[in-house]
């Protein structure tokens, strides 16, 4: 097995929050000096600039895994990713379905732009990413999992926007691949909270939405290859495959 | 105060744990956020949230809180209200948001 050192939460300027720095080439730059070999691209609510971030980080040997951070309408944070084009259309469909109709003013909240290789803008993003979507974590869950992609919810630990904050707890019948840690805490420390959840699967990102955060937490993978089917063999524990917190 | 004079007085909706409805309403606690009502929320107590999920009847239960009224609308989901007919915690509904609702049921409480 081959050892391989994981960000996997990253937005980047698509989310309004997300830094204006945050361009392709500038996280593909980063994530290189920083020694990140697979990155997860989550923007808010949208799966736009995955593709994008994916073709030309492999230049750099680096594998992105494709996805978003879906808010769901319990006001829970949840990272989903897939693996191929198919899927991810299907799942933009889903959110551009399911996002409320509440509009960005991008001086309040930032400004939510997909670019090209050479950064060009090529389009705005009208509704607000970081909204609600109307759909429970439940119906989310089953569909990412319907699709075949995997289903992480994000920062747990978190006093906001989290499974524990906004459920109070992690529901036993959560069917979820793995449980993410922010910065802030550590995989101690939520067990000593929830000594249930042990059985779980744990990744730890940045969470970044500036340049300078990215890699300040990571996840290793102890896999043959860096690539969806390996990843998501890590989280479950099959053939020798290991995740575990840096 | 009994749940079930609530109900009639502010015409509310039961959707289920129609058993609980004599429990004695002692006072009311209004949040979106479980962990808080989890942390905050007092025996006796009526919940006003527009929460859905099962996990809402895990902590009425753990607080045993009287009963949970949903606000603008909305319905549990279908394991939430089976659980609240096993706990015999009503959920009840109302079309009224969390701010008009609260002020009434204060009026009437407090």
């Amino acid at each position: 097995m081959n050892r391989y050192r994981a960000d996997l939460h990253v937005h980047t300027v698509l989310s309004p929050c997300g830094d204006l720095a945050m361009s392709p080439s500038k996280i593909i730059e980063v994530a290189a000096h920083k020694g990140i070999d697979i990155l997860g691209i989550t923007d808010h609510n949208s799966t736009k600039h995955g593709s994008l971030v994916k073709k030309m980080a492999e230049k750099e040997g680096i594998f992105v895994l494709r996805g978003a951070e879906v808010t769901t309408r319990e006001e829970i944070h949840c990272l989903a990713f897939f693996e191929s084009d198919e899927q991810l259309d299907v799942f933009q469909k889903y959110l551009d379905t399911f996002l409320g109709d509440i509009w960005n003013i991008p001086e309040k909240f930032g400004y939510q732009v997909v670019v090209d290789e050479e950064e060009v803008i090529v389009e705005h993003v009208d509704k607000l990413l970081v909204s609600a979507i109307h759909q429970s974590i439940n119906e989310v869950e089953k569909q990412v999992h319907q699709l075949g992609g995997l289903f992480i919810p994000a920062h747990i630990d978190r006093p906001f926007h989290s499974l524990i904050s906004q459920l109070g707890f992690v529901p036993e019948d959560l069917n979820a691949d793995a449980l993410e840690l922010s910065r802030h805490s550590t995989r101690e420390d939520i067990l000593r909270r929830f000594p249930g959840l042990k059985s779980f699967a744990f990744i730890q990102s940045s969470d970044a939405h500036h340049l300078a955060q990215m890699g300040t937490r990571t996840t290793i993978f102890e896999i043959e290859r860096p690539c969806f089917e390996e990843i998501r063999m890590a989280l479950a524990g099959e053939k020798g495959r290991k995740v575990h917190l840096e | 105060m009994k749940v079930k004079d609530i109900v009639h007085l502010l015409d509310l909706t039961v959707y289920s744990g129609e058993q609980g409805l004599d429990r004695e309403v002692t006072g009311g606690y209004v949040s979106d956020l479980l962990s808080d009502v989890m942390g905050r929320a007092d025996t006796g107590q009526l919940w006003v949230t527009l929460q859905t999920h099962k996990n809402v009847m895990a902590i009425a239960s753990l607080k045993d809180l009287s009963a949970v009224l949903l606000v603008n609308k909305q319905k549990p989901d279908a394991n939430t209200a089976e659980q609240s007919n096993e706990e015999g915690i009503p959920i009840l509904g109302t079309t009224m948001g969390a701010f008009e609702v609260t002020g009434k049921l204060y009026e009437l409480i407090r």
